[in-house]
């Protein structure tokens, strides 16, 4: 429907239904005073780096996210989580686990010196600049901020769960408790205020940096070009933003 | 009525009936799309908000060390200097807001080493991993170094 | 709970991938969708083709359609977190969401096109009840017919004109209806199970083999316990109609099948897994051999031998059964199937089905019931057949 239309029939149906100060506060609303004055989505645009090279999986990210973010602790859901790979020499396919999401660390599970290769990668949603979840959702309850971030109106979703079938990454989930669907949203109430996210600000090695692509002072930009950056399943162009440095080519 | 609609009367009566429930579609849409819909994209405008109103529960290092003073001068320095206070002290927000009514936790220095520096053939090779089987079994991991600070070459 | 989940899982998923999304309750929707598609355009053949052969099912096809549409959207909704907002589809429909034009496209599809053209061919018999009847049957036919009570010669005639156009209209639009069915699944990229071109013609084609032998099984039943004889050209036709259908349809599953063998991308190995363990009993034995392959044989050993007449009527409703299981399977591994394993390609998991909760066996099988209630319901309201419009 064409936006001319669209107020037509908004502003018809105010008249029709709202008394004169309702009508003004809703006006107030629609013209951007959701944005907080300090914060302006126009200058930003968030992304993350994840050097596989340093993380140690210590499990921080993980703990961190579901304190910050109220992720459900029992249920086997995770908003950032970190996978273990090991790759024997020569093998098709790699060993891949997750004990809890990797929210209780990671028991040695391998004899040190077996000759397989073995690493930490650390998993959470690639706020895709062309996002197959949001694009699927039926009513436009997950979108791309301007800003960048994918998020979700909890108080609009349907619970369809088309978007977690759509993520190629699995990252969406259920929350049991609202019914509505979950997932890593950048910290958003984080980084509109000037902070890093629970999992950066928790990781000890700086495995996890949040990075802001339109500030031009953000050291993103020298790291972006002196290392060889992937993301993850690239061949599905998904515009992912959480760019990986030295990611092994068995990560899926 | 005419004539010429005297046999289409019916159809016109569905017509009606149809125009009826389109326009009360309408009037519903009027009605319920909610307030401030479409204004950035296909989404509600008030929902950016909504995801912002959290109040964080990581306060972050930089508000620890604006009273942690002491702790600052060691930290900065040191072998911890990359590693956030609150990676050791869980979140603190609620501290960090008001000291005297909030508890810092403070983590036991006998473990909480050991989610870092356990050994694991994970790990990256260069990060510093011990296996407390055969590294200076016993006392507590602060009695050598100091938490904040730590050194290759401990103090004892 | 996780733990369950857990103990299901074999190798490696993500692990917000351990809960199963959708359930069999998705599954019947496809399925029932398929039946209206399926029915409606048998019916359409007979207006629009003027297939005379099969005139005698045309009404009873037309109601099974609607028993069926009516129902299609309520697995649907009792599998929503939140069913009490679904309304937000119709108030604000994400354009590029293969599920929110699916919303319009059924509502068009039962109003404008299925409805309209019921009413339109039964106006003259609710006319002529609404005469005939007593009562509160009078009212009700009374406000079927709008109140209008002419039948002249011309308005019936402008009756058949404006049916025909609806059917001509209705056939891309159950075309349509079910084509986007397969498409919400088929247009998912990140899951090589469904992410397929094909996929949105392979459900159109099964949902006109599933409707197909929908109306003829309804058709035999209704007449079996109506007592009316059965219409044995009608039937015959029919059957060959779904061995066509079928012919069709297999060949697009086979050809995507034999195309993802000959690829075998970087899922091949996975899915093939897949196949050759937890979806071996549904799709091999039950969807391709005796879904398909078996029911095809029937019907076609039919035509080269000719059978008695009480022989036909057995093995029409031997193999309009196994056709609608194997549909009903197809459905199933499409769904459930696509769900079994990780998107990383390193593990698999299981679904077990409940029984008693929302999203169970037991609400599945009520939803399968319902339709016939309604269809029951229809056929007290609106007869299908001359014979007893003579008798009114
Ligand atoms: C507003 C100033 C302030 C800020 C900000 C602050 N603290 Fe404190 N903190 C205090 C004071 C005051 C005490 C001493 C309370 C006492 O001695 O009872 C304290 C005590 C502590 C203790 C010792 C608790 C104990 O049981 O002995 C720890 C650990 C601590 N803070 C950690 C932190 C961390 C980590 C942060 C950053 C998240 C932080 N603090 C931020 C003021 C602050
Ligand atoms: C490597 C983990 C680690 C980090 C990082 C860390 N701490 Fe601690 N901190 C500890 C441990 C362990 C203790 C308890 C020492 C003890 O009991 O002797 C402690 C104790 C404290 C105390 C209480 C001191 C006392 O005398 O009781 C304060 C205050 C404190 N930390 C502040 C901070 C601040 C501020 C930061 C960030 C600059 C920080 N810590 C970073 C591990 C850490
Ligand atoms: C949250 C993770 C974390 C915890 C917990 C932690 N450390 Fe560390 N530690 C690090 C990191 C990161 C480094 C820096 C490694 C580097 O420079 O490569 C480090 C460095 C060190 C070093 C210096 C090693 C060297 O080769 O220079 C020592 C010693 C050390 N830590 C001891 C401790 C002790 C003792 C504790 C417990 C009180 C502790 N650490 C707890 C993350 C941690
Ligand atoms: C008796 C004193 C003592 C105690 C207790 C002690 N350490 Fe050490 N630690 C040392 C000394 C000495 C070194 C340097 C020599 C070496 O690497 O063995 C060291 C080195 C380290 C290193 C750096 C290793 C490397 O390869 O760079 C780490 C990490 C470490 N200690 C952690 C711990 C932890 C965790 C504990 C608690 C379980 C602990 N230490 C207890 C004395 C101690």
């Amino acid at each position: 429907m064409s936006s001319d239309r669209r107020d037509f029939v908004l502003t018809a149906g105010k008249l029709l239904v709202l008394t004169a100060p309702a009508a003004a506060y809703l006006e107030a609303v629609e013209t951007g005073k959701a944005e907080e004055p300090a914060y302006k989505m126009a200058e930003h645009y968030w992304g993350m780096i994840v050097d596989v090279d340093k993380c140690i999986g210590c499990g921080n990210c993980v703990r961190a996210c579901k304190t910050e973010n109220d992720v459900p602790v029992e249920p086997y859901f995770f908003r950032t989580w970190v996978e273990r790979y090991h790759v024997a020499e020569g093998a098709e396919h790699p060993d891949v686990d997750s004990p809890d999401g990797g929210y209780s660390g990671f028991p040695e599970k391998y004899a040190a010196g077996d000759g397989a290769k073995s690493f930490f990668v650390p998993k959470l949603c690639n706020q895709c600049a062309h996002s197959p979840c949001t694009q699927v959702c039926p009513v436009g309850a997950t979108f791309e901020s301007p800003d960048g971030a994918v998020l979700v109106d909890k108080s609009y979703c349907l619970g369809c769960r088309y978007c977690v079938q759509a993520c190629p990454y699995g990252c969406r989930f259920i929350d049991p408790r609202t019914k509505t669907v979950d997932k890593c949203n950048l910290c958003y109430h984080r980084i509109t205020k000037g902070l890093t996210t629970a999992c950066c600000e928790s990781c000890p090695t700086g495995a996890r940096q949040l990075v802001d692509l339109k500030d031009p002072k953000d050291p993103v930009h020298d790291f972006l070009r002196d290392h060889k950056i992937q993301v993850l399943k690239p061949q599905l162009a998904t515009g992912a933003k959480v760019y990986y440095n030295g990611l092994d080519g068995s990560v899926r | 009525m005419n004539r010429f609609l005297k046999d289409k009367e019916h159809l016109v009566r569905m017509a009606a009936l149809f125009a009826v429930g389109v326009v009360l579609f309408l009037i519903l849409k009027a009605v319920l799309v909610p307030k401030g819909f479409g204004v950035y994209g296909h989404y509600r405008a008030g929902a950016l908000a909504d995801n912002r109103v959290r109040a964080p529960r990581f306060a972050g290092r930089s508000a620890c060390i604006e009273c942690h003073t002491d702790e600052r001068d060691a930290w900065k320095g040191g072998k911890h200097a990359g590693v956030g206070c609150e990676a050791c002290h869980g979140a603190l927000a609620k501290h960090a807001e008001d000291p005297s009514a909030s508890n810092a936790f403070k983590p036991d220095p006998k473990t909480i080493c050991f989610t870092c520096h356990l050994t694991n053939a994970a790990k990256p090779r260069k990060f510093p991993q011990i296996d407390p089987k055969n590294h200076f079994d016993g006392g507590a991991c602060n009695g050598c170094h100091s938490p904040h600070a730590p050194d290759k070459e401990p103090k004892k | 709970m996780e733990e369950g989940l857990l103990h299901a899982v074999q190798g490696f998923m993500y692990p917000n991938e351990v809960e199963l999304q959708w359930s069999i309750l998705i599954v019947l929707y496809p399925f029932t969708t398929g039946l209206v598609a399926g029915a409606f355009i048998l019916a359409s053949l007979e207006r629009v083709f003027n297939v005379q052969a099969v005139k005698p099912t045309y009404r009873l096809a037309l109601l099974s359609a609607l028993a069926f549409l009516l129902v299609a959207p309520l697995p649907l909704q009792l599998h929503l977190g939140h069913p009490e907002r679904s309304l937000e589809m119709y108030l604000t429909p994400h354009t590029s969401s293969a599920m929110a034009m699916f919303g319009f496209i059924y509502l068009w599809y039962l109003m404008g096109v299925l409805v309209l053209e019921i009413w339109l061919d039964y106006r003259k018999d609710m006319v002529l009840l609404a005469r005939s009847e007593t009562g509160w049957k009078k009212t009700l036919y009374r406000v079927l017919t709008l109140g209008v009570d002419n039948i002249s010669e011309e308005s019936l005639r402008i009756d058949d004109k404006l049916g025909r156009f609806i059917t001509i209209v209705g056939i891309p639009s159950a075309f349509l209806l079910h084509g986007y069915v397969g498409f919400i699944f088929g247009s998912v990229k990140a899951n090589p199970w469904w992410s397929t071109p094909v996929m949105p013609i392979v459900f159109l084609f099964s949902a006109i083999v599933s409707g197909i032998a929908l109306v003829l099984l309804m058709y035999m039943l209704v007449c079996f316990l109506k007592g009316i004889s059965i219409d044995m050209p009608c039937v015959d036709t029919i059957a060959r109609y779904l061995m066509y259908a079928f012919l069709i349809d297999f060949s697009l599953e086979m050809l995507d099948l034999i195309h993802r063998i000959y690829e075998a991308d970087e899922s091949f190995k996975s899915l093939d897994f897949m196949a050759h363990t937890q979806l071996y009993t549904s799709q091999i034995i039950v969807q391709i051999i005796f879904g398909t392959i078996v029911p095809i044989s029937m019907l076609a050993f039919i035509q080269v031998v000719k059978l008695s007449e009480a022989a036909r009527k057995g093995i029409y409703v031997l193999a309009g059964l196994l056709t609608l299981m194997g549909i009903f399977a197809m459905r199933w591994n499409v769904v459930i199937g696509g769900q079994l394993f990780s998107k990383s390609f390193l593990g698999y998991t299981t679904y077990k089905m409940a029984f008693a909760t929302k999203e169970g066996l037991l609400p599945a099988i009520l939803l399968m019931i319902l339709p016939f209630g309604i269809l029951w319901v229809l056929v007290k309201v609106l007869p299908p057949f001359e014979e007893e419009k003579a008798a009114v």
